[in-house]
């Protein structure tokens, strides 16, 4: 069961802002989907080897070859928050 | 001799190296080579965490992590897989870091290092592999700063974590561990631990085996003395005043030469981790055997070897093949035909301790020279041949030159930029043995010269000493050295 307090813990990491009354709201509907989830424990899988990939492909690379970068402004384009060549941000902590 | 560790000292090791010397990202095509460039010329949508983009990963990267673990003598895993790591920080663009988590490329390897009571083994716990964060510059000090620059040109760059078991005993066993460590790597030829960055260290340390502290932002593998010796000091006084070491994390102040209580965050770090769907599962196994094939002779190998191939002392292996480039330029040296333990003591005693003393650091050789710079100042950057140091050991060995200014070649050949052969610069000056029988010369003469002061001095009058030597000067015109005149005339006079 997901409590009021891990509502909020995930809003925390999530850095998103919920409020008291969505803390419920949230509440409700992670719950309503864990419990849908909770179906799947019901079945057994004890000795089945978990799946992580659909595909088993294995040992995808690329080699050490230097292909051409973004140019600055193109990188920069989406921001305005920019100084000097860099993303300027609030001071963090 | 066992060692007591009075204190009861633990400390672990965590290592990030850059794996600098491959030419690309752990991702994508973008050039690692940033390090004199413009902020965010060195991106593409894959390090820049733009949506939809796919990482692809770089062969050589898992190529070199099986390179460390196999010269860690640790387990390759058969089957190894990257994770997410997810927290929200400004140098991460993603919002999650790909490393890996229950699955590491490698474990339980081990280093052997000279510890404090002979050969000492550090356990491995783990490395794997993982991609280097941006880099975040502050406006201002960090406590005032007014905002923050991101530059992601190191965004994406690959790195090999190395966890160690807490088996060092003292903060010279550290940096014994992580000196042997690098010159693993720079053997592997998978690293440059001169590039600004390289290698990054967290530590964690405890005090009669007590509450283990991390200590954070250890950016130099010479600060992590400072730093634990500091750190060390600070848990004994904590305990001798009755209190309690908490557990904590604390960064260390490279600038102070202290450790410093990072405000702890009421959350406990919850980074979710779980499987990178974008990346497939690797099993290596077979690869194993090619790559042990490239593995080179490592530093312990090269050490024994050349205790029997050149008859030299274990001191002189040791300090030798303690950086591959110094290994090779003797082997260079050696291979002209020269007295290899002539050539030991030239290469291993005088030019790595002028080198040490001038804090220089051996950065190249390509089988004609050995370069090397400043450890601060990478602009003061030299070279010395082989055919100089061939040339001036032959010199040596044929008695045509005295130490003293087998010294002085060496020397001016670190001082100066001119090239010049180490002949050239006994001829200029004046450096050739006949000028030790010139002094010697003048030393009797001198004797002969001033009963008086003879006298005087023998009686016990030691200016009549600084007497003597000055004469000494005026008859050789001031080529002679001082202290070896004053030497010859005590010998002379006092046997
Ligand atoms: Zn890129």
């Amino acid at each position: 069961m997901i409590t009021k307090e891990d509502v909020e813990h995930i809003g925390w990491l999530a850095r998103i802002e919920i409020s008291e009354q969505e803390t419920v709201e949230y509440m409700e509907k992670l719950n309503s989907v864990l419990g849908y989830f909770g179906q799947l424990d019901e079945l057994p899988t004890k000795d089945v080897t978990p799946t992580y990939h659909v595909a088993e492909i294995y040992n995808v690379f690329r080699d050490d070859v230097v292909e051409e970068c973004l140019p600055q402004e193109v990188v920069l384009a989406n921001t305005e928050h920019k100084q000097d060549g860099a993303f300027r941000v609030p001071k963090i902590g | 001799m066992v060692y007591e560790n009075p204190d009861g000292v633990r400390i672990g090791l965590e290592i990030h190296i850059q794996l600098n010397k491959l030419k690309t990202k752990m991702f994508c095509g973008c050039s690692t080579d940033y390090h004199n460039a413009a902020p965010n010329t060195h991106t593409c949508p894959v390090c820049l965490g733009l949506p939809g983009a796919l990482p692809v990963l770089n062969k050589k990267v898992v190529e070199a992590a099986i390179k460390v673990g196999l010269a860690l003598e640790g387990e390759i895993a058969e089957e190894t897989q990257f994770h997410r790591k997810n927290y929200f920080y400004p140098d991460l663009p993603k919002g999650y870091q790909i490393t890996q988590y229950d699955f590491p490329i490698v474990s339980n390897g081990k280093i052997v290092i000279e510890g404090e009571d002979g050969e000492h083994t550090v356990g491995i716990t783990r490395a794997h592999m993982e991609e280097d964060p941006g880099k975040l510059v502050h406006i201002g000090s960090i406590e005032k700063s007014k905002g923050v620059l991101i530059d992601y040109n190191r965004s994406g760059v690959s790195l090999i974590e190395t966890v160690t078991e807490p088996d060092m005993r003292s903060p010279k066993e550290a940096r014994r561990f992580l000196d042997k460590f690098r010159n693993i790597l720079e053997y592997l030829d998978v690293f440059d631990g001169n590039l600004e960055g390289a290698m990054r260290v967290d530590a964690n340390v405890s005090v009669h085996w007590g509450t283990r502290v991390e200590v954070k932002n250890i950016s130099s593998h010479k600060g992590v003395e400072r730093a634990l010796l500091y750190e060390i000091m600070r848990q004994k006084n904590v305990i001798r005043r009755g209190g309690k070491v908490s557990q904590e994390t604390r960064h260390f102040d490279e600038g102070r030469g202290v450790t410093l209580s990072m405000r702890t965050k009421e959350e406990a770090e919850d980074y979710r981790y779980f499987r990178e769907p974008d990346l497939m599962p690797m099993r290596i196994t077979d690869w194993i055997p090619a790559v042990k094939e490239t593995l080179p002779e490592l530093p312990d190998a090269k050490r024994t070897r050349f205790i029997e191939q050149y008859g030299i002392t274990d001191m002189h292996a040791k300090s030798l093949t303690s950086k591959i480039m110094l290994a090779d330029f003797y082997e260079g040296v050696c291979a002209k035909g020269v007295d290899p333990k002539i050539a030991a003591t030239w290469t291993a005693d005088v030019f790595l301790g002028e080198l040490n003393y001038r804090d220089l650091a051996i950065s190249s050789y390509d089988g004609e020279k050995i370069g090397f710079i400043h450890a601060k100042d990478p602009r003061i950057k030299n070279s010395i041949k082989v055919s100089d140091m061939v040339e001036l050991v032959n010199l040596f060995a044929e008695g045509k030159i005295s130490d003293r200014a087998a010294v002085e070649v060496i020397r001016t050949m670190l001082d100066t930029a001119e090239e010049k052969t180490p002949s050239q610069i006994i001829e200029e000056k004046g450096l050739f043995k006949a000028e030790d029988d010139l002094v010697t010369k003048a030393v009797a003469e001198t004797i002969a010269e001033n009963e008086a002061a003879v006298q005087d001095y023998l009686g016990g009058t030691e200016k009549s000493l600084n007497f003597l030597v000055g004469q000494v000067m005026k008859k050789t015109k001031g080529t002679a050295d001082a202290k070896t005149a004053r030497d010859l005339i005590i010998k002379e006079l006092k046997g």
